[in-house]
């Protein structure tokens, strides 16, 4: 897996390219407090390039949907392909996490 | 296990050795014609769970142990075997349902339950060690 970090105004954007799992989830969890810490409180997680997600993966993204709304932020996603939507709908994460279609609708829905 | 292995391996117990038995699975499943979302979500996603309780679970994140993974593929169905140095746990205790209100916001506990939810038919058993094996079938 890599990351890939950019701003699009007062958003971070973390675009997840391959598999987010349990040897790997470290990562993002690490790249996204790192934002939070230096002030960041919009963060968007796209999986555009994504491939499947674990367990370990998907309560990751819970852990920092959490603490970004302890921060008064949030954390929303884009690019679900439909294996990660049938995660998120299995998981019922659907209803937790603000999804987007699209990289756009979602910084717009900021 | 049926006689006719597929794969057969053994190795440390490390989960960054996941992702290359994940897609060598992956490959004899699409070699026997499994469906894109078998390939894609169902297989690898299942067996990175049950990879995962092994390692870390099992055999306690101690990489002095090992797993090992036996595969029967098909045409007809996919029959893994995930065998680690622990004492093995109760499957029906130990899956939660993540999708309740108290439990949606937990990290952890979903493993179990999306192994159960992607693969036909999930048991534990012991062999020499704790073996959990997954069946699924070709669509």
């Amino acid at each position: 897996m890599s990351l890939q970090v950019s701003r699009n105004g007062d958003v971070v954007v973390i675009e997840v390219d391959g598999q987010l799992i349990v040897g790997n989830r470290q990562e993002l969890k690490q790249k996204v407090l790192d934002e939070a810490e230096g002030g960041a409180r919009k963060i968007l997680v796209d999986f555009a390039g994504a491939g499947y997600i674990d367990s370990s993966g998907l309560g990751v993204l819970v852990s920092l949907a959490k603490r970004m709304r302890e921060l008064g932020g949030d954390l929303r996603l884009a690019n679900l392909n439909d294996d990660l939507q049938t995660l998120f709908e299995l998981t019922k994460l659907d209803s937790l996490f603000q999804i987007a279609d699209t990289r756009e609708r979602a910084l717009e829905s900021f | 296990m049926v006689s006719n292995v597929a794969l057969d391996i053994r190795f440390p117990s490390d989960v960054q050795q996941i992702e290359g038995v994940v897609a060598q699975v992956v490959h004899r499943c699409r070699e026997c014609r499994f469906n894109g979302r078998q390939l894609s979500l169902n297989v690898p996603v299942a067996l990175t769970e049950a990879l995962s309780n092994a390692i870390l679970r099992g055999n306690g994140d101690d990489a002095a142990k090992h797993v090992w993974v036996r595969a029967e593929v098909s045409e007809v169905r996919l029959v893994l075997e995930v065998e680690d140095e622990g004492d093995g746990f109760d499957l029906e205790a130990c899956t939660e349902d993540p999708t309740t209100p108290e439990n949606l916001l937990r990290e952890d506990g979903r493993g179990l339950f999306l192994m159960r939810s992607l693969m036909d038919r999930v048991e534990r058993f012991r062999g020499v060690g704790n073996v959990v094996r997954l069946t699924l079938h070709r669509r």
